[in-house]
This record gives C-alpha cells, sequence and structure tokens, in this order.
C-alpha cells in the first residue's frame, strides 16, 4: 500500500493548492460556489490525510517492514501499544501527524463557520490550506513516510528508541501537536480578519474555543513531557529549560496572555492591536516550536531527529513569512485597530489583566532569548554558548512571583472602575490567608530560600482570592435560588463556566507554582556509589542497598533487554517508610562491528525509576550499574561467538542465550558496586495535583454553556433591555440578599 | 488494487470539490453585513450586564456602582438593538 500513501498526499497536496486558489479567488470576486469549493477542498485534504495515516499505521502494527520508516523505527519485539505510536516517533511520521490534525480541526472550524463570518473564512481557509500544503509538501518531496527499503523488507526492524517506550508517548506528541496545529486556527482566522478588513470580535468570539483548546492541549502535551522527564530520563528533573520544552512553552505562554487580554476586547472594544498581535505570536511560535522539535538544529534530550537535516531550511521560510506577513498586515491595518475605549481606571479589572499580560510577554521574551542564545552567540562568535537553568531562574522566578500575586488581584475587582473601599474589603481574606502561609512556611524553614518564601506568601494570597470567590459566588446563587450549597455551587458554575473554569486553572496554578517552589529550592540530592548492604543519607531519609537483582525480559520469542538492578529500603527515623526497586535497561543493538555479546550492553539504555511519592515529600532513586568488571567476560564471550560463526543458527541462538544468562547471574550473585541517585523533594506531587486542577478548569471554560440556560439568560436580557428602550427611568439595583 | 484505489479517491475528490462549482445556485457570495458583528456584539453586551450583576451580588461593586454601570451597560445594549432593528427595517 505504499504507492497508495504517497499517492494520497500527492492528491492532497494538489487539492491544497486548488483550494488556495479558489479560495482567494471566491473572495475576491465574491463569488460563493469557488470559496465553497475550498472548504471542500479541506474537508477532502483531511480525507486524504486521513486515508495516508491510516495506511502509516497499519504498516507499523502489522510490522511491515518494506516500509522504511516501520524497519527503522519498529520492531517485532516491540510491544504493539508502542507500534501504534511509533509512527510519530520518525520524523515523516510525526510531521504526518501534524497535517493529520491541522486538516482536522482546520475542517472542524470550517463547520462551524460555515454561513458566518463571509468574508473572513474564504482567507483563512486559504491560510489553513497553506500550512496544509506546506506539510503535505514536506511529506512528498523531502521526507516520505511511504519510502520502500530497496531489495526487499529486512525481517526485523530495528525498534522503537527504548526512551520512547513509556506510556506518554501515545498521549504526549498528539497533546503537544493538537495545541501547535490548534493555534494555527485562530491565527488563520486573525489573518483573514485583517485581509478582509474585519477586525471587530467576531473572528475573536468564533475562534475563541481553538485558542482557549490550543492552550490546554500545549499545557497537558507539557504537563505529560515533564512527568515522563521525571520518570523515564534518570535525571530526576521535570524540567531542564530544554530548548523542546521551551518551544511549547513559548506559544502556551502567548496563548495565556491572549485568553485573558482577549475578554477586554470582548467587553471593552479595547487592545485590538494587542490581540490579533498576540494571535499571530501564537500561530507563528507554534510553528517554531514544531521546527525546533523536528529541526535538530538545537541540541535537546527531547528531540530525536538527525542533526542538521533539510527541513530546516523550509521551516525557517515558513516563519520568515508568517512573521513578516503578521507584522506587514498589523501595521497596514493598524488604523481600523485603534481601541473604542481607554482604560477607566488602574483600579479595574482590564488594567490587571493588562499587567498580568505584561509579564506573560516578558516571560516569552525570557524564554525566547534563552533558547535561542546557543544560535545567536554562534552566529556572533562562532561558539555555541547554551544558558542553563540559573539564569532563566534568574527572570522567570520573579516574575511568577508577580504573576501569581496579579492573578490574584485582577478576578477581585470590577471592570472598569473598582472602588477603593470595596476593594480593601475584597483582599482582606486573600491577605489574611497570605500571611497565614507565611507563618506556615516560616515555621518550617523556608525563609532560609527567599524566593520560595514569597512564592508561597503569593500562591496562598492566589488560593485565597480563588477560594473567596467560589464562596461569595456559591452563597449569592443560594440567595437567589434557595438552593442548598453543594447545588448552588454546581448550577453557579455550570452558568458561568468560563468565569469559574478560569478559577479553577488559578487555583491550579498557585498549587503548581508551590510544588514548583519548594521542590526546586529544598531538594536534596546525593549521588552514592554503594556496594550491597551498605547506606546513604539524604534529606533525613536511610536509604539500604538490600540485593542486586539482574534478569532478562523477552519478548515475541527474542530477547529484548538486559535489567540490571537493586532493591533498596527506605527508613526515616529508624522506621521503614517503603521498599523501592530500581533498574538499568540495556537494548540490544544491531551494530555489526560490536561482538556479539558485547551487543547486547553497548546498545540503548534506560532508567526504571524507584519512586515513593506523596503529598509532602518525593522519595526518587535511579542506580547505573558498574558493568565494567562484567568486561573481561563479555570480551571473552564476543571472541568465542567470533571463532563458532559457522555454527546453525538454532545451535548459536541457544548458545548466545546461555553465554548471557550466565553473565547476568555473575552480576546478581557477585555485584560490583553499583553508583545511585537518590532525590529528596518535597511538594512534587503538587505539581501534578495543580496540573490536573488546571486540565479540569481548562475543561470547564472549554465546555459549551448549556443551550436552555443560554437562551433563558439572552431572553431576560433581551426583555430587560427591550423594557428600558420603552421605559425613560432609570433601572434600579436588584435587591442584595 | 492500488491503481484502483487511487483512481476512485481522485474521482471521490474531484466530485465532491467541485459540486459548489456544477450548482448555479449558489455562486453569489452574499455581501457580509454589520449584522453578524452586531450580534457579536449583543451577546457580549448581555455577557457585560450578567458579569457586572455577578461582581456586583460578590461584592465586588457597591449599590451605588453597580447601578450606574448597570445602567450604563444597558443604554449601550438598547443601542446595538436599535442598530439591528434599523438594518432589519
Amino acid at each position: 500500500m505504499p504507492v497508495f500513501g504517497r499517492a494520497c498526499l500527492i492528491i492532497a497536496l494538489a487539492l491544497t493548492v486548488y483550494g488556495i486558489g479558489a479560495a482567494v479567488y471566491g473572495a475576491r470576486a465574491g463569488n460563493r460556489g469557488y470559496t465553497e469549493s475550498a472548504r471542500r477542498a479541506m474537508y477532502a485534504t483531511a480525507g486524504l490525510v486521513t486515508v495516508a495515516f491510516a495506511v502509516l499505521e497499519v504498516a507499523f502494527l502489522r510490522s511491515d517492514f518494506s516500509f522504511v520508516t516501520v524497519a527503522t523505527h519498529s520492531s517485532t519485539t516491540t510491544p504493539f501499544f508502542y507500534k501504534a505510536a511509533a509512527a510519530w516517533s520518525s520524523q515523516e511520521g510525526s510531521l504526518l501527524l501534524w497535517a493529520f490534525l491541522l486538516c482536522m480541526w482546520s475542517s472542524v472550524v470550517l463547520t462551524i463557520t460555515r454561513g458566518r463570518l463571509r468574508d473572513v473564512t474564504p482567507y483563512a481557509t486559504a491560510v489553513l490550506l497553506g500550512f496544509a500544503a506546506f506539510f503535505i509538501g514536506l511529506l512528498v518531496f523531502s521526507t516520505s513516510p511511504f519510502d520502500t527499503v530497496a531489495g526487499g523488507a529486512p525481517a526485523e526492524g530495528t525498534g522503537l528508541n527504548p526512551l520512547l517506550r513509556h506510556p506518554s508517548m501515545m498521549t504526549h506528541p498528539i497533546a503537544l501537536y493538537s495545541g501547535y496545529t490548534l493555534a494555527a486556527v485562530p491565527f488563520a482566522f486573525a489573518i483573514g480578519a485583517l485581509i478582509a478588513r474585519r477586525v471587530d470580535a467576531e473572528w475573536i468570539a468564533a475562534t475563541r474555543r481553538f485558542a482557549l483548546a490550543s492552550w490546554l492541549a500545549l499545557g497537558i502535551g507539557l504537563l505529560l513531557g515533564a512527568r515522563w522527564s521525571y520518570v523515564e530520563l534518570g535525571w530526576g528533573g521535570y524540567w531542564a529549560w530544554d530548548p523542546v520544552e521551551n518551544a511549547a512553552l513559548l506559544p502556551w505562554l502567548t496563548a495565556t496572555a491572549l485568553i485573558h487580554s482577549v475578554q477586554i476586547q470582548e467587553k471593552r472594544g479595547m487592545l485590538k492591536v494587542w490581540n490579533v498581535s498576540l494571535t499571530l505570536a501564537t500561530g507563528t511560535l507554534a510553528i517554531v516550536g514544531t521546527f525546533l522539535v523536528r529541526s535538530g538544529v538545537l541540541d535537546s534530550i527531547h528531540a530525536f531527529v538527525e542533526q542538521g537535516n533539510t527541513i530546516a531550511w523550509a521551516f525557517t521560510g515558513l516563519i520568515a513569512i508568517c512573521a513578516a506577513g503578521s507584522i506587514g498586515l498589523v501595521v497596514s491595518r493598524r488604523a481600523m485597530l485603534a481601541s473604542e475605549h481607554r482604560i477607566e481606571s488602574l483600579l479595574s479589572r482590564e488594567a490587571f489583566f493588562l499587567g498580568n499580560n505584561l509579564v506573560f510577554i516578558a516571560m516569552t521574551f525570557v524564554v525566547f532569548w534563552g533558547t535561542f542564545f546557543p544560535l545567536i552567540s554562534e552566529a556572533l562568535t562562532g561558539t555555541k554558548h547554551a544558558l542553563g537553568p540559573p539564569w532563566f531562574g534568574k527572570y522567570i522566578v520573579p516574575l511568577s512571583i508577580l504573576l501569581a500575586v496579579l492573578s490574584g488581584i485582577g478576578p477581585l475587582l470590577s471592570w472598569r472602575r473598582a472602588t477603593a473601599v470595596n476593594a480593601r474589603r475584597n483582599f482582606l481574606v486573600p491577605v489574611g490567608i497570605a500571611l497565614a502561609a507565611l507563618a506556615v512556611s516560616l515555621g518550617l524553614g523556608a525563609g532560609r530560600r527567599p524566593a520560595a518564601e514569597l512564592m508561597f506568601v503569593a500562591c496562598g494570597f492566589l488560593l485565597g482570592c480563588v477560594g473567596q470567590e467560589f464562596w461569595r459566588g456559591t452563597r449569592a446563587r443560594r440567595a437567589m435560588s434557595g438552593e442548598r450549597l453543594p447545588v448552588a455551587l454546581i448550577s453557579m458554575v455550570r452558568r458561568n463556566r468560563r468565569r469559574y473554569g478560569g478559577y479553577l486553572v488559578h487555583a491550579g496554578i498557585a498549587l503548581l507554582f508551590a510544588g514548583l517552589a519548594a521542590s526546586s529550592a529544598f531538594q536534596h540530592i546525593v549521588t552514592p556509589t554503594l556496594t550491597v548492604g551498605q547506606s546513604a543519607s539524604v534529606g533525613g531519609y536511610n536509604i539500604h542497598y538490600d540485593r542486586a537483582t539482574a534478569n532478562i525480559s523477552t519478548r515475541a520469542g527474542s530477547l529484548e533487554k538486559i535489567n540490571l538492578g537493586g532493591d533498596l529500603t527506605v527508613r526515616k527515623d529508624g522506621k521503614l517508610v517503603t521498599r523501592l526497586h530500581t533498574e538499568r535497561g540495556y537494548y540490544p543493538t544491531d551494530d555489526s562491528s560490536l561482538g556479539m555479546i558485547s551487543r547486547y550492553f553497548e546498545g540503548e539504555q534506560t532508567s526504571e525509576v524507584g519512586l515513593k511519592a506523596g503529598t509532602r515529600q518525593d522519595v526518587w532513586t535511579v542506580i547505573t550499574p558498574d558493568t565494567d568488571p562484567l568486561r573481561p567476560v563479555i570480551s571473552k564471550g564476543d571472541k568465542v561467538f567470533a571463532a563458532a560463526r559457522n555454527l546453525p543458527p538454532s545451535m548459536g541462538a541457544a548458545l548466545l542465550g546461555t553465554a548471557i544468562r550466565g553473565i547476568v547471574d555473575r552480576y546478581q550473585h557477585h555485584p560490583p558496586p553499583a553508583q545511585f541517585r537518590f532525590i529528596v523533594s518535597p511538594l512534587v506531587t503538587w505539581i501534578w495535583l495543580g496540573a490536573i486542577v488546571i486540565l479540569f478548569g481548562g475543561l470547564t471554560a472549554l465546555w459549551p454553556p448549556p443551550g436552555g440556560a443560554t437562551r433563558r439568560v439572552r431572553a431576560g436580557y433581551l426583555s430587560r433591555v427591550a423594557r428600558e428602550s420603552t421605559a425613560p427611568t432609570a433601572p434600579t439595583a436588584p435587591t442584595a440578599s | 488494487m492500488e491503481a484502483i484505489l487511487i483512481i476512485l479517491a481522485l474521482a471521490v475528490v474531484v466530485w465532491v470539490v467541485s459540486a459548489p462549482l456544477r450548482n448555479p445556485e449558489s455562486t453569489d457570495l452574499a455581501p457580509a453585513g454589520d449584522r453578524a458583528s452586531l450580534e457579536v456584539a449583543k451577546e457580549a453586551k448581555y455577557r457585560e450586564i450578567r458579569d457586572a450583576e455577578i461582581d456586583w451580588r460578590t461584592g465586588k461593586l457597591s449599590d451605588e456602582d453597580y447601578r450606574e454601570q448597570d445602567r450604563r451597560l444597558r443604554a449601550e445594549a438598547v443601542e446595538i438593538l436599535r442598530e439591528l432593528d434599523r438594518l432589519a427595517s
């Protein structure tokens, strides 16, 4: 089926080119037939790319090694679950996934906006088809997933990179790519609105949910990536300011700013230039993110591509077009992007939302500069200099503290203008909670890290603000409806999902920031070398190396990996806390320059972390076994098998199995000293809990309001406003209950 | 087999994409009026009225401030409704 898959992509590419032309011609000539045809071109492209993606997936699931990409990224020993995910571990498979997701989201938005935004949608369709053309063009001309192996399919494939054999692999790339591709939707409609000169809030209303979905998907992707890093990479951290991590963080930061500032345009007709610029920046940064992941121009622990590949130039061109086109359009339409109103008071919600936006943009600039500094320094000095976590921390930590404070203040103020008396009354409880957080954290010894201490206080304040909002809203709802408290809470959230979903996100951010501050400021790390029976102390815990373990994992009758590890006992004040097991997996390589035995110890290696996670502290352990004492035996085995290469295959395989089993047993019964990495980090679990709360809040905000309720509210206001239009008397405020 | 599938895919695509061009009823792109943007503005204004009420009920606005804001927002909403009526007539 590779010919059919390739043909689908070629037809899809032709369709995108036709669709771009039809959409632009239809918009210019006012011919609806062509714009409708362009919309259908997007649907048909989506259908063809879906078929192409299905062809590739089937090839992976069937281990069809006649496909080059299957032969180089999968094997018969790759678990079924990971065979499905292996498709996007390759360059060509991940670009196909990008194109597939883009076409899907584009089709969804074009269906939703059918019959609306008639002068904007054709240009947006052309932009979306342009993105699709770029990615499908790469798949057709540069890196095809349907190339076949010359001279027939090999019996076995290389296998999936062992580091990618983690459940997150199934969801992490899909979440990140969904975030990137969803960001293309508001980008396309912003371009369409600017070209069509219709820069009111209509295009924002039509695509706001896509911006929110993009933000949410990027957030999920970032979280899953952090979790993968924590439990799989063997260094004990969840965030390293790695270029690929930053690549997803950049559009997430601008999208977060956009989600806040877009409310000001919807309500006040202000910040039009700002919003359209943020939308365009988010879309462009999504392409930058894909570029960083797929091009390999920056060294990354997350990049699994060959360095210096040719698609880098194509991406650079696309980014340049997106950036230059965006700036040119915004500048040329600046007159019609003027604000309808001005900020009336600095003590208003919009003023603090704007402040929060400025913090996000400052963070974006810091992350952008730090990420691209190696390229900048190389261009200027000829040497790549990377900026490490301390450099990022110097700027991001104070900005995050400020952000937490602003996130708390903004929602407690009313739109337009708040009075000092009301503000004072509203801040009493949150400030009290912040002071309580200060007292508790000082009592626990957090005072020796002032930045962390400040963050705890800011997070306490933010949680106090959110809690107070929920309490007051629920109380008001109960007073109006007479419902019981839990029912009033649920119906209040149901009727104001955007507002209270946002508050939940703020609560999640507070938990996450507190976890980040505690785990980075009060982490204890030791890297002892222990023999069986020895112990090491870390963060008040005693960790004892009980025994060495060694075993062989097999799959589909073949050796999958050799595991060398250790059992540990963790005690605190003499009391048993937990028992942990950590091991290192050695995957065989097909490198024929190595001896038959060496191949089983010189391939890819992965770490299995021994982790005791708790709400207060995590105890994290990993082992790096010393295989040097096994070298003489391995070398001897290599020589024996080199001399016996004419043995019948079945006999050779049996002898090889026996030899490896012997080496593994030798390690277990006479274990050499092993190096360990023990980490005790407080509140790491809060990071994951915060992320779950953010996810829940994001979904709450994203979920459409109940139709009946919306209609009732709309009808109520319609009649009320209609009454006002006939009765000249001033309305009276409803009675507070 | 693959050749038949390719021809089939091509035929379906051409048929689907060219359908609007073969249908003479749908060749005029209706001029986009201001109605759609006024509808969006109306919805936003209703939301603003509702948010002001929530702000008042949760203690962010005093009675006096709320009355003033509510009056102004409703007056703006009335203007939007009148604009919509004018477009409809």
